[in-house]
């Protein structure tokens, strides 16, 4: 037995961050207080410096550390960084709102960061281990930012959905774990995928345990037939976590798909993208014919995540075509950018929820976006592009972000699919040129102008609307910034 | 002589179990709880159980954290129930109805 100190440093970014978490516990018991204002500024600040850091610490090559428990390599960094970005970003919204309804406590922020401590652990797993220690420290973190809000009884009985279902599916994961863990004798994802190639897996056991970790990988996107928690999570959190549940935890989830279906099982892909191809159709009708019926802004929303994470599903199956994998890069490229491009779009869409909400009312019907041009034709505007984005409307980020997962669906063959996703598109085009036409057409029925929403509120959703329209004009830096991190990768 | 099928097939009974625990209980959070628990000890059987018979310690590595997740993932759990039950001033599952869905 010798013992060899692991190289700390591809992972300084997550060592980082967790001292950090540990430090702002502290320091906000101490300086009670103080202590909402500092946990807030050491979060962002710890936000910023674990973003400096993970540039810093980029290496061009997959590296392995803490006994290949640990891979370091672009695609892990640059979802780092937009997990990042989106928590920044959500904390920056949710601020505000938290302090009018006093929920706006430091460990708030705390377990906003270990939330991304946890998310940082996934992106950058090589094994089942920290792929289920980081899944789980999201999720507690999350559960317990559901129920947030004590008082409210929608708050914590969405907390309690939540958390049923929620370790439901790290039990299914669990268990399909246990499965591949029997059948190939590995932990590693490496050494999963080197025992399929060598075919000294029990495919029997191999393709059971898969059903299972597909399964738990479909309930943490959030997608039919395991989207049940989605619209009543989204719609009883208070509505900045709804924020947060909407944006980073894709981003997250895109990686445990990643690295557990491409990674560990890319052997199995016939299979798995025959089970992700049923899922994905399921959520992408589903998704956008039950957002016709919501009255509900966020239900509504919720519906049409669920819809668009089928979309980033159709990227994740058009990879391999009769052993063919030609296809691979441009099709997991696709579903990448559509991750992305989707967080950009649910940051915007629920900010506008919190700038339309004050103290003691909550914007969270479309009717409260009635005639929204007259009381700020800027902010109308910006809710005009994230709908037009959603819709798939060009020339917004979200057109191409479809148009890039039908072209690698259509590359497939897959004809049938790309028409589905496209007639479905259009049905769900209602829903989203809806709220356009209340923004526009209707009368206001509430005539305050929007004063309650703070200045850093206003100028981060302005960027963020014009981000959409701007990446929407010039897609392709980040279409090949996406392509480029995941071929470092593969 | 106990064989590894003879363990799958008791973890995955277990397991079945839990699920129709989650999915019939109708009546109170704590049994949903306990079900949970229940799922998490029947991934540990498989992992016991393949360790032992792969050779293989990380298996049994990998159940002392499952262990120890699953205790935080209870107290997480009793604690929502508790400010469930100020909210509602009830744990029954049917209580559970605010939102629609």
């Amino acid at each position: 037995m010798n013992f060899v100190v692991p190289d700390f440093y591809p992972a300084a970014a997550e060592i980082f961050v967790a001292v950090m978490a540990l430090v702002i516990m502290l320091a906000s018991t101490f300086a009670r207080p103080i202590a909402r204002g500092l946990a807030y500024t050491l979060t962002q600040l710890t936000l910023i410096a674990a973003a400096f850091i993970t540039i810093f610490t980029m290496q061009g090559e997959v590296v392995y550390t803490f006994n290949n428990l640990f891979v370091g390599d672009l695609m892990g960094d640059f979802l780092k960084l937009l997990i990042y970005f989106s928590m920044a970003a959500a904390l920056v919204y949710g601020r505000g709102y938290l302090n009018d309804r006093n929920i706006d406590k430091p460990e708030y922020y705390l377990l906003a960061l270990l939330m991304t401590l946890g998310m940082m652990v996934m992106v950058t797993a090589n094994h089942m281990l920290p792929m289920y220690l980081g899944l789980e420290m999201m999720s507690l973190a999350l559960y317990a930012m559901v129920a947030f809000d004590r008082e409210s009884v929608r708050s914590t009985e969405a907390a309690m959905k939540y958390f049923v279902l929620g370790s439901f599916a790290s039990g299914l994961l669990l268990y399909g774990m246990s499965m591949v863990y029997g059948a190939t004798g590995s932990l590693e994802f490496s050494g999963i995928a080197q025992s399929i190639h060598n075919q000294a897996a029990n495919e029997t056991v191999l393709v059971f345990g898969l059903v299972f970790l597909v399964s738990g990988i479909c309930f943490k996107l959030g997608v039919v037939p395991f989207h049940m928690w989605v619209p009543d999570v989204y719609q009883g959190a208070p509505t900045a976590v709804t924020m947060v549940i909407a944006a980073a935890p894709k981003l997250a989830a895109f990686a445990l798909a990643v690295r557990l279906l491409i990674w560990a099982l890319f052997d199995l892909a016939e299979q798995w993208q025959t089970m992700l191809m049923l899922v994905a159709v399921a959520s992408i009708v589903l998704g956008n014919l039950a957002a016709i019926a919501q009255q509900n802004i966020k239900r509504m929303l919720a519906y049409s995540g669920i819809s668009h994470m089928g979309f980033v599903l159709l990227g994740l199956l058009a990879g391999v075509v009769e052993g063919d994998r030609h296809f691979a890069l441009n099709a997991y490229s696709s579903a990448m950018f559509y991750a992305v491009s989707y967080v950009l779009m649910s940051l915007a869409s629920f900010g506008m929820v919190i700038l339309l909400s004050r103290a003691g009312f909550e914007a969270e019907n479309i009717d409260d976006f009635k005639g929204l041009n007259k009381r700020s034709p800027w902010f109308a505007a910006m809710m005009m592009f994230v709908m037009f984005s959603m819709a798939g409307i060009p020339f917004f980020v979200g057109f191409f972000a479809k148009l890039s997962v039908l072209q690698a669906v259509v590359a497939a063959n897959y004809f049938w699919l790309a028409v589905v996703a496209v007639v479905m598109s259009v049905i769900g085009a209602f829903y989203y040129l809806r709220v356009v036409k209340v923004m526009y057409f209707d009368a206001p029925v509430d005539t305050s102008p929007l004063k309650a929403a703070p200045a850093e509120v206003r100028v981060l959703l302005s960027a963020n609307g014009l981000a959409i329209a701007a990446l929407g004009i010039a897609p392709q830096a980040l279409m090949s910034l996406c392509a480029y991190a995941l071929l470092a990768s593969l | 002589m106990l064989s590894l099928s003879h363990y799958l097939i008791l973890g995955a009974i277990l397991f079945a179990i839990s699920v129709v625990g989650i999915f019939l209980n109708r009546k109170n959070l704590i049994v949903l709880m306990m079900a949970i628990e229940l799922m998490l000890l029947a991934v540990n059987m498989n992992f016991i159980a393949f360790s032992h018979y792969l050779g293989d310690i990380a298996g049994q590595v990998f159940v002392f954290f499952i262990l120890t997740v699953a205790a935080a993932e209870a107290a997480i759990g009793l604690a929502i129930i508790v400010i469930l039950f100020r909210n509602l001033r009830s744990i029954h599952v049917d209580d559970l109805g605010s939102l629609k869905g």
